[in-house]
């Protein structure tokens, strides 16, 4: 078995996220390389290259590749797919935006969000928000597979002695006059990111304003915790929608998450109920969030928060 | 411009789902059944780049059940002016679906195909995608602003660090998220008036594709159950718990 894992980049370093999918790659077995694709990304695959378990980075560094547009870069992989058995990414909006484009392109299914390993054909994955957990597996000669990055722990780095693995340039340059990127409007924030973020502090519709959110941020810089949201508050403009956990939002499992005026619809707990410990403020004891909590405490959150922040 | 917009019947989102006790998939017996909800947005989507003038017909579409007519049904009451049902019993999922699309795609030739970004039962993610690269065509997923101008569309995208906007060129493949509008209900004069829409039922051969899933479903059960909690009486009490016995302060 040969498996091509794509890796994940922002501002040209190399995501965490694909520390998790070169793990999952490894519960698969076989040789694993790394496809860096972008524009000016050596530094990506350099450090991809120390990743443990690594054989071989393949580099393609080209403006066609810049911000990952789904053409091109689906044509890309499809192009290196021949070489491999399984083709790996981390269910991030790119990952999710471009794997589905590879294997159609490829006349293979696609298998989303895998949480667990069973065999080099058989894999574990959430359905129905999580409440329920599905068996499958794939006929295909390609398994193209998206991975839930908080399903495996980071396979480590190979450490200073460890060297890296060779990293190779790939010279397809695929064609694309369909896609024009325009632009982007990023989160900038000092806090840790919310998919690896050790703890995670989350406010809801009870916030009642995005000014209350700075009622979480002392908190969360004194747990050094990132900050997430519920749909609702999101819809209803408190917070942009990066913030949002959930179904449809982002997955997130870290030591301990807070949930602040969050009532606990399943497409919230979806994204948040694989949490070591959980912890709910809510005014209403009667929320269902208070199901999944391992300690909740019924209070109104304009006084619970400013007095959690002191006690801290 | 025609617009196809591809809807799903799955379970209303509001359902609690049992999993069958002989694990080989979700009880969906007497199960209250919807459209799903991002299919919704696409309609609402449509139906707006109607009322603006872009768009002059839209095509509802949907494979599945014979039940599945009454989600077509939806859309059509909605504004959709016509329907097609590709009919099957088989147990599909994304790429049968898209296999399916493609071919009415190729059919209609529409300038703008509008999809939800997933389906709220296998939470796949992939039709859109994968109806894009059938049709050789460019996609726009995720999206929560679209506006066609100058003969090429843009897209403003929900990704994880923010937004993204891209420019597409026609006809092109879009999938909706949940913050590009909020679907309109069905008027009860609608939902009359939707009973007298054309609809056209296909089957699979007709469209001469196969749709039944070829990833086995081996397994379904429910998710490991997180232990009941307790209810600790102040902040103090919280962060004393936190620290001395979850340990994680
Ligand atoms: C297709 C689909 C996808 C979805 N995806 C997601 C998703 O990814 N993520 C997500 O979060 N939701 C998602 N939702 C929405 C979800 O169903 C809920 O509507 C949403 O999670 C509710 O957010 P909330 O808990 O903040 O708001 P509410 O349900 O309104 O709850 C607010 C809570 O705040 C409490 N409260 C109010 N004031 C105070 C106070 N002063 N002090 C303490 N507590 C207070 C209330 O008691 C209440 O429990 C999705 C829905 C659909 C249909
Ligand atoms: N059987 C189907 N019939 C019609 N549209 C579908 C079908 N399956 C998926 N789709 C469309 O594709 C979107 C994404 O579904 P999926 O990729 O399967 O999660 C849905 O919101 C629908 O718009």
């Amino acid at each position: 078995m040969s498996i091509l894992v794509l890796a994940e980049h922002h501002d040209g370093a190399l995501a965490g996220a694909t520390a998790h999918v070169v793990a999952a790659a490894q519960a698969i077995g076989g040789d694993i390389d790394v496809l860096v694709a972008g524009e000016n990304v050596a530094a990506v695959a350099e450090a991809a290259a120390k990743l443990d378990g690594v054989a071989k980075v393949r580099l393609a560094d080209n403006a066609a590749y810049a911000h990952l547009l789904a053409e091109p870069t689906a044509a890309l992989i499809a192009e290196l797919a021949g070489d491999y058995s399984h083709v790996l990414a981390a269910a991030s909006t790119t990952g999710k935006n471009v794997l589905p484009r590879v294997a159609a392109l490829k006349d293979v299914s696609q298998i989303s969000e895998i949480i667990a390993v069973e065999s080099p054909d058989t894999f574990k994955r959430p359905i129905y928000a999580g409440n329920a957990i599905a068996t499958v597996q794939s006929e295909d000669a390609l398994k193209v597979i998206t991975v839930r990055p908080t399903g495996f722990d980071a396979c480590p780095d190979r450490g200073s002695e460890g060297g890296s693995a060779s990293v190779e340039a790939v010279e397809f340059v695929a064609d694309n006059a369909q896609s024009t990127f325009i632009k982007e409007a990023l989160a900038q924030s000092d806090r840790p990111e919310l998919g690896a973020a050790k703890v995670v502090i989350s406010g809801g519709r009870g916030m009642g304003s995005g000014e209350n959110f700075t009622l979480l941020e002392g908190i969360a810089d004194k747990l050094g915790a990132a900050i997430g949201a519920s749909r609702a508050a999101v819809d209803a403009g408190f917070v942009p929608n990066d913030m949002q956990v959930g179904q449809t939002g982002k997955i997130v499992a870290p030591e301990l998450y807070i949930a602040v005026g969050i009532s606990g619809a399943i497409q919230h707990l979806a994204g948040m109920k694989d949490s070591k410990v959980i912890v709910a403020i809510n005014k209403d004891e009667e929320a269902p969030i208070f199901q999944v909590a391992d300690y909740g405490l019924v209070a109104d959150l304009f006084e619970a928060l400013p007095e959690l922040e002191q006690t801290l | 411009m025609k617009i196809v917009v591809a809807v799903k019947r799955v379970i209303d989102y509001n359902v609690k789902i049992r999993v069958k006790p002989d694990n080989s998939d979700v009880d969906l017996t007497n199960v209250k059944m919807a459209m799903n909800p991002f299919c919704e947005i696409a309609v609402e989507e449509a139906v707006r780049l109607q009322e603006k003038g872009v768009a002059s017909e839209i095509v509802a579409v949907t494979v599945g059940p014979k039940a599945a007519q009454e989600q077509l049904r939806t859309a059509l009451a909605l504004g959709a002016d016509r329907a097609i049902h590709v009919e099957t019993d088989e147990r599909v999922e994304s790429l049968g679906a898209a296999k399916a699309l493609a071919k009415v795609v190729e059919a209609e030739q529409p300038g703008l195909v509008i999809l939800g970004k997933q389906a709220i039962d296998t939470d796949n993610n992939q039709a859109g995608q994968m109806l894009a690269a059938l049709t050789g065509l460019p996609q726009g997923t995720f999206a929560s602003e679209v506006a066609v101008e100058g003969g090429k569309l843009q897209v403003t995208r929900e990704i994880d660090g923010g937004l993204q906007t891209i420019e597409l060129t026609l006809p092109a493949i879009v999938t909706t998220d949940l913050r590009l509008n909020e679907p309109r209900y069905a008027k009860l004069p609608d939902i009359m008036k939707a009973k007298k829409k054309p609809m056209d039922v296909k089957s699979p051969s007709d469209l001469g594709v196969e749709v039944a899933s070829k990833v086995k479903l081996l397994k379904v059960e429910p998710p490991a159950k997180r232990q009941g909690g307790i209810k600790v009486g102040s902040v103090d009490e919280l962060v004393d718990k936190l620290k001395n016995e979850a340990k994680v302060l």
